[in-house]
């Protein structure tokens, strides 16, 4: 039964394999056929083998662990070290072979008069006629060399002849068009009257791997990602290509771009150890109120502080956004009620980071205080009798047993709060998205970004251009601080004992 | 450490805690008022709504230029797929693990502690431009499409709930599996009726961290999906205030406490069992 059952699954299994492999060898994706391939030889040996069979169940997690986690880590640091971002989206073969395509008029190889026909299933056809009163008919990209009273000229006389205002309505038809003269060669509409003899502009040596401009003489070759002439002028687009760590030295010499750099990595640190410390000394005081025995309504003050934590972060930091609002918001007018004035929340620098901080609090004390409560409730009772026998006051007793005993258990917490925060993207996109904007920064940099919504304003969001090679580097950055900061955590924790010891 | 304390002493305890309160509650109380004011706007607003009517909950569930409830739909949707995959997968995952013993084992397990490290956002544009030359190849996974996002948020599930939950196994005896095994069964039998069944507590745990994550993750939403019919409710719902305060404040409330419902009501049900994941590490994003 169980072998009758696995066979049918590795059978559908199989099925679905060969189907995407003939797919994929129709589209001609070669390489990703192989590695279809070889993982289908994986997925076959691994289900026969007997030996195999823990990797049964290893192999789904694997497997989009793999594609979607570790390989987008290994392509990030490919894209560091690249131009790739705008003006630099294409292959060098793609630009190679756009760049032989642009044309430019012969100007002396004369107009080609025209006249224009539709068949009846709205085919155009052409007549066109040279500088030398040669006749050519034109249809589909192609020209054919034809004599006056041609038959295959008598059967125009069938369709319908364009007038000049059916020439201009159908313009941009028309100028999309183009006719090989010969190989090089293409007639292309120039305006309304003409058509004109279109050359190419550059030729490209693969020898010598450059670009010949076939008007001025002029050599162009390949340097950082542009053609580029021995003046310096660079033909667009560039192609993407590996510049080495430019975009490193971009982040930490180019004024423009490392000025604002470490301003939000700066804030980036004072934003999670603010966010780590707030939250937790609240939630700490509250647990300690709240963890008294003979404090009423104890049940109720819990599941009431509570609530905040069990709403979705996105929609907090949007409803807290709307009470932060400069005009309208409720915050302002009970201030403007109060003590007079409001305060310009979003639009100040300082007062943008104290509302951040304030709506991080209100995300984030529930936690610390449900954690908290959990560690006071796991310290000993008798530590603090023999604390009051020696006559210990209630800070002593805080001070030298609580604070060290609850550490142990919530410190590694707070560790991967400051990491959580350090990357908490939503929070700050959502209240702020990272303004108001630094001034006289090259790159989109606001006083509240942190260092993953600068990344992402980087690559997705910019005005000027995506510039996703930048925006890797970044990344990386923050990859080895949050890298250091969790490998530190799991010394803390032994988690990496666990591991060695788990053999 | 505590004491009895006299009137003065409570009263203090007490208005201490009653700020709090206020604190916590008064941004709820205030968008829940607001979602039955038909005035639908956040000028002159009061707690208490003068006229109250359901006009912007009727909003939600009709508007086409901003199909609202599609969204919450769409959420919850492509949260209970992702979380129901993601905890039979890591459950295989952890179950190898935690009974096995075999060539790189050790290496898998480091693996997966180590990439727990990278959050999976991090790596957005890669993630972008990966999934777009997926979408080239087999256009159902690509750009712009539910299963291209729900594959993403497998893979970044992987790593911390397979040590999670591996965690959990290693504390069920091996003695159950060895005497079903005696009896004829094969592993995945043991498996499949023995620690599943047992392993019910962090199964559950594991299905509404996930969901609770995937409900409001936000970033690799916002990258790979781009049409309106498609959004996630945390990709439309800022795309529709955004700078409409004055205008949009209630169907944005009402739109906000419908959002929030599964989420608070998943979280006040299962809240004992969350708090035991809570206090092992996961943090809720």
């Amino acid at each position: 039964m169980a072998k009758l059952v696995k066979g049918v699954f590795l059978g559908i299994l199989n099925v679905v394999f060969i189907w995407t492999a003939l797919f994929l060898y129709s589209s001609e994706a070669y390489l990703v056929l192989v590695l279809l391939l070889l993982g289908a030889a994986l997925v076959n040996f691994v289900f026969i083998s007997e030996r195999a069979y823990p990797y049964r169940y290893l192999l789904p997690a694997a497997f989009f662990m793999i594609l979607l986690v570790v390989y987008p880590i290994v392509y990030t640091v490919y894209v560091s070290v690249t131009n790739y971002g705008t003006g630099n989206i294409l292959t060098k073969e793609q630009v190679i072979t756009q760049l032989q395509e642009r044309r430019i008029l012969d100007a002396e190889a004369g107009n080609y008069t025209y006249q224009a026909y539709r068949d009846g299933e709205g085919q155009l056809w052409f007549v066109f006629t040279g500088p030398q009163g040669e006749l050519l008919l034109g249809h589909a990209g192609e020209l054919t060399p034809v004599q006056e009273g041609d038959a295959r000229l008598a059967r125009l006389a069938e369709f319908t002849e364009l007038a000049r205002a059916d020439l201009v309505r159908a313009t941009n038809e028309i100028s999309a068009l183009s006719f090989a003269l010969d190989e090089a060669r293409q007639l292309q509409m120039r305006n309304i009257n003409y058509f004109g003899v279109y050359r190419p502009q550059y030729q490209y040596s693969r020898e010598r791997d450059e670009l010949l401009d076939l008007e001025s003489g002029i050599i162009y070759q390949p340097v950082l990602g542009y053609f580029q002439a021995p003046d310096g002028t660079r033909l667009t687009p560039g192609f993407r290509e590996i510049i080495g760590f430019h975009n490193f030295s971009k982040l930490l010499t180019n004024p423009q771009v490392t000025g604002p750099f470490i301003r939000v990595f700066i804030w980036t640190v004072q934003w999670a150890l603010l966010s780590v410390a707030t939250t937790f000394s609240v939630g700490l005081f509250l647990a300690i109120l709240l963890n008294d025995p003979h404090l009423r309504l104890r049940r109720f003050y819990r599941s009431v502080l509570i609530l905040p934590y069990a709403v979705p972060a996105f929609i907090s930091a949007l409803i807290w956004r709307g009470l932060f609002h400069t005009e309208l918001g409720v915050i302002n007018r009970v201030l403007q009620a109060t003590i007079g004035s409001g305060v310009p929340w979003l639009q100040d620098p300082v007062w943008a980071k104290v509302a951040l901080v304030i709506l991080n609090l209100w995300l984030g004390f529930p936690y610390m205080m449900i954690v908290c409560l959990g560690a006071l409730q796991s310290i000993d009772v008798e530590m603090y009798e023999a604390a009051l026998v020696d006559g210990a006051s209630s800070w002593q007793q805080f001070r030298h047993i609580t604070l060290p005993l609850l550490m142990v258990s919530v410190g590694p917490l707070l560790i991967s709060s400051f990491s959580f925060n350090f990357n908490n993207f939503s929070v700050i996109y959502l209240l702020t998205r990272g303004r108001p904007p630094i001034v006289g920064a090259q790159t989109p940099a606001g006083h509240t970004d942190i260092l993953i919504s600068y990344t992402y304003r980087l690559a997705f969001e910019s005005g000027r251009g995506v510039d996703y090679g930048l925006a890797s580097a970044v990344t990386l950055v923050i990859f080895l601080i949050t890298g250091a900061i969790t490998f530190f955590n799991f010394r803390f924790t032994g988690a990496l004992e666990e591991v060695r010891k788990n053999v | 450490m505590y004491r009895k304390h006299g009137i003065l002493g409570s009263l203090w305890r007490h208005a201490v805690l009653l700020v709090f309160v206020v604190f916590a509650l008064f941004p709820i109380l205030w968008v829940i008022s607001a979602s039955f004011n038909p005035a639908n706007t956040l000028v002159g607003q009061g707690l208490i709504p003068p006229n109250p009517s359901l006009d912007n909950y009727r909003e939600v569930f009709t508007s086409e230029q901003y199909p609202i409830a599609l969204w919450i739909k769409n959420s919850v949707v492509i949260g209970l797929i992702t979380s129901t995959l993601v905890v039979i997968m890591t459950s295989f995952a952890a179950y190898a693990f935690s009974r096995f013993r075999f060539k790189g084992r050790r290496t898998g397990l480091f693996a997966s502690l180590l990439i727990q490290v990278f959050p999976q956002m991090l790596a957005a544009v890669s993630i972008y431009l990966l999934v777009l030359s997926i979408g080239r190849l087999i256009p159902a996974l690509g750009l712009n499409t539910h299963a291209g996002l729900i594959m993403v948020y497998l893979g970044g599930a992987m790593g911390v709930n397979a040590w999670l939950m591996k965690g959990y196994l290693d504390t069920i005896p091996t003695s159950l599996e060895e005497s079903a095994m005696i009896d004829g069964a094969s592993p995945f039998q043991a498996f499949y009726m023995i620690i599943l069944p047992l392993a019910r507590p962090i199964l559950a745990v594991v299905f509404m961290l996930q969901f609770i994550g995937t409900y409001s993750e936000l970033i690799l939403a916002s990258v790979l999906i781009s049409s309106t019919e498609k959004y996630t409710l945390a990709v439309g719902l800022q795309l529709f205030i955004q700078d409409q305060y004055a205008s949009r404040w209630g169907v944005f409330a009402a739109a906000s406490v419908l959002g929030a419902l599964p989420i608070v009501l998943l979280f006040l049900f299962l809240q004992k069992h969350l708090v035991t994941g809570l206090t092992s590490g996961a943090v809720k994003g």
